[in-house]
């Protein structure tokens, strides 16, 4: 691929941005950035993955940390920085690659590269898809929704000026029940492409 | 009573305010301290006279500021310039320090010299850290330290989360040895009055006693993790030389002099009566014209948003002075006392220990000095005593989390960055203990030398 792309994909819980977005990355032939970014991360850096996944894509807790001087104490302030840094690096570089969360909309903004993608689902579909997934009862499911969704708007909101899941935020925003995760992306993939002809 | 309601709520916001981080410490104090001089001192009280001695802007202009001979005396309440000009010249010195790479070459050649051993690193780090923060600020010691320590840690293959925990200890301890060392300890000094020497010969030996039995403890609590790593021989042609960190090599005797002649003048302070505020500006001066290409670019890096903090910080603290609302705490310490001057001393250790484990130690310092100085004339205790109290107590309880000191913070962040983040289990768990320590061991010496 000439051109470079990136493609940001931010999801709801249960409503398969991930599985969309591994289509996309098939699609394109580019590297899929999940929570293997840490790990990329951490073999280049020499440092030990376990100590710092559990900080992976939380917000900061603002009672439990404290900023002095620009320096931020908050484990999974530090762990989010390093990620946004890495992307940043990556996007400098020219490298194409597809990212799934971890604010990659608001933190690749300035790159034409950069097409960010919204994936959200009916209520039903994603409880559904979630019981299935995770074998787990339909009130557990609901419950485990909501918990990962709060967690990624925490998380989104403290390090971003936009809000998750504002459509204003992002260049397509889809709802993955109405086609299917699969044809989600074969039309995902008719847009990129077409905004790559345009640059 | 409306005025004591309004001056409580104001502190109690700034305090709320500085916890949750929503804006920058200094703008919550600033603007905390505009509504104190306004709605406190202006609407409520209509009081010029309040407004002016909170201010004390007129203190600046006294020979008693910049130059006192003869018995220490307590300077009035309000804004402690005193304490703002010293720490602000104290940071343009230490900018100067680290423009010419002095602390890391101090860190480097210490290292160097106990032939990059992991055991013998730990232990001469944890005393560089004390010694240095009994008289640069406590954030440069552990920025630079901690730095340093990471940049080991990957170079001898060692965890250096043990380390950079006993190094911010160490400081945190270092601190409470001397005036200057802590801001607590400076604002209690210039706020009653007391040397360097006063501060060496009471807070100083509790802290040396203690670093001895610390150094001792965290070798045992950490001697499994950093023994692990220092197994086979460690060829040091590899590593870095020291005289690499050197920047410029005359500005850095430059500085070193510089930094010698301010430990001389603190030491001899009280005999030659030159005030701190005196020190501190001489001491920036001085740094000022020694870099005089490189002035900007110190004076860019001195951190102004901590001298704002402070300004607006000891408005606040005089709203509460001035409405009387602090006597009121002081004589409800009193009273749970019941006049018992060992009962009130632990109470002064250990409140001020818990509290400043959670919240910020310089407001909560700036605030006890108004009550310790009601207790001693309401319950007849010596204000040195109550003084020495207040210092270990807010110094010493600061470490025991990773938000209770700047210390902890800019240390942990450090390490952070380096690829260990430190979380609130993996900290107390090793220094809680270590505070509880020095807290007794400074609470028993208080018991036996004063009462």
């Amino acid at each position: 691929m000439s051109k470079q792309l990136i493609i940001s994909v931010s999801r709801e819980f249960g409503s398969g941005g991930h599985i969309v977005a591994q289509h996309l990355a098939k699609k394109f032939e580019l590297p899929l950035y999940n929570r293997n970014l840490l790990k990329e991360i951490t073999i280049e850096k020499n440092w030990d993955l376990k100590e710092l996944e559990k900080y992976d894509e939380l917000s900061r807790k603002p009672l439990f940390s404290r900023t002095i001087r620009g320096y931020s104490n908050s484990p999974e302030e530090n762990i989010a920085n390093l990620q946004f840094e890495y992307l940043q690096k990556k996007a400098d570089q020219g490298k194409s690659f597809v990212i799934v969360g971890r604010c990659a909309e608001s933190v690749l903004k300035k790159y034409d590269a950069l097409v960010s993608i919204f994936v959200l689902a009916d209520v039903d579909t994603k409880i559904k898809r979630i019981m299935e997934t995770h074998e787990i009862s339909k009130l557990e499911a609901e419950l485990m929704m909501k918990r990962y969704d709060r967690e990624r708007k925490a998380y989104h909101n403290y390090y971003c000026v936009h809000k998750w899941g504002d459509s204003r935020n992002y260049d397509i925003c889809v709802n993955s029940s109405r086609l299917g995760f699969e044809c989600t992306a074969n039309v995902l993939e008719e847009y990129i492409r077409e905004r790559m002809e345009r640059r | 009573m409306i005025a004591q309601i309004l001056a409580v709520l104001i502190f109690l916001a700034m305090f709320l305010l500085i916890i949750t981080e929503k804006f920058e410490r200094h703008v919550i104090t600033l603007c905390c301290g505009a509504l104190t001089l306004i709605f406190v001192f202006g609407v409520c009280m209509r009081s010029v006279d309040a407004i002016m001695e909170t201010l004390n802007v007129h203190s600046i202009f006294t020979l008693d500021f910049w130059y006192h001979v003869g018995e220490s005396s307590e300077s009035s309440s309000g804004i402690n310039w005193a304490t703002i000009i010293f720490i602000a010249g104290m940071m343009i010195m230490v900018e100067g320090m680290a423009l010419v790479g002095f602390f890391r070459w101090l860190c480097m050649k210490i290292a160097n010299m106990v032939h990059y051993k992991t055991i013998p690193i730990f232990i001469t780090f944890m005393l560089m850290s004390a010694v240095l923060a009994m008289f640069i600020d406590s954030i440069t010691v552990i920025l630079f330290l901690a730095a340093v320590t990471v940049e080991l840690a990957q170079l001898l293959k060692f965890n250096p989360v043990p380390m950079i925990l006993s190094e911010i200890f160490c400081a945190n301890l270092g601190g409470s040895a001397t005036m200057c060392g802590d801001p607590p300890n400076i604002i209690i000094g210039t706020s009653l009055g007391y040397s360097f020497a006063d501060f060496i010969t009471n807070t100083g030996v509790m802290a040396g006693i203690s670093l001895v039995v610390i150094i001792v403890y965290f070798y045992f609590v950490f001697r499994k993790e950093l023994k692990s790593s220092t197994k086979g021989d460690i060829d040091v042609t590899n590593y870095p030389d020291p005289k690499e960190a050197i920047k410029d090599k005359r500005g850095f005797i430059i500085s070193c002099m510089i930094f010698f002649l301010a430990v001389a003048l603190l030491i001899t302070h009280a005999q030659t009566g030159l005030t701190v505020a005196f020190i501190g500006l001489f001491i920036a001066v001085l740094t000022l014209i020694a870099a005089t290409r490189n002035v900007g670019k110190i004076m860019r890096k001195v951190d102004y948003k901590t001298i704002l903090f402070f300004v607006g910080l000891f408005v606040v603290v005089g709203g509460l002075e001035q409405t009387g609302i602090l006597e009121v705490i002081a004589e409800f310490i009193g009273e749970i006392s019941g006049g018992n001057a060992k009962l009130m001393i632990a109470i002064i250790i250990w409140v001020s220990a818990v509290a400043s484990a959670f919240v910020d130690n310089i407001p909560f310092a700036a605030t006890m000095i108004p009550v310790i100085r009601s207790l001693e004339v309401t319950q007849n205790i010596s204000l040195s005593v109550l003084a020495w109290a207040l210092s270990m107590g807010t110094d010493i309880g600061g470490s025991a989390t990773p938000i209770g000191a700047s210390a902890n913070v800019v240390g942990t962040s450090v390490a952070a960055r380096g690829g260990y983040p430190i979380g609130w289990g993996k900290y107390c768990l090793k220094v809680v203990p270590a505070t509880i320590i020095v807290l007794l061991i400074s609470t028993f010496y208080i018991f036996a030398r004063y009462l």
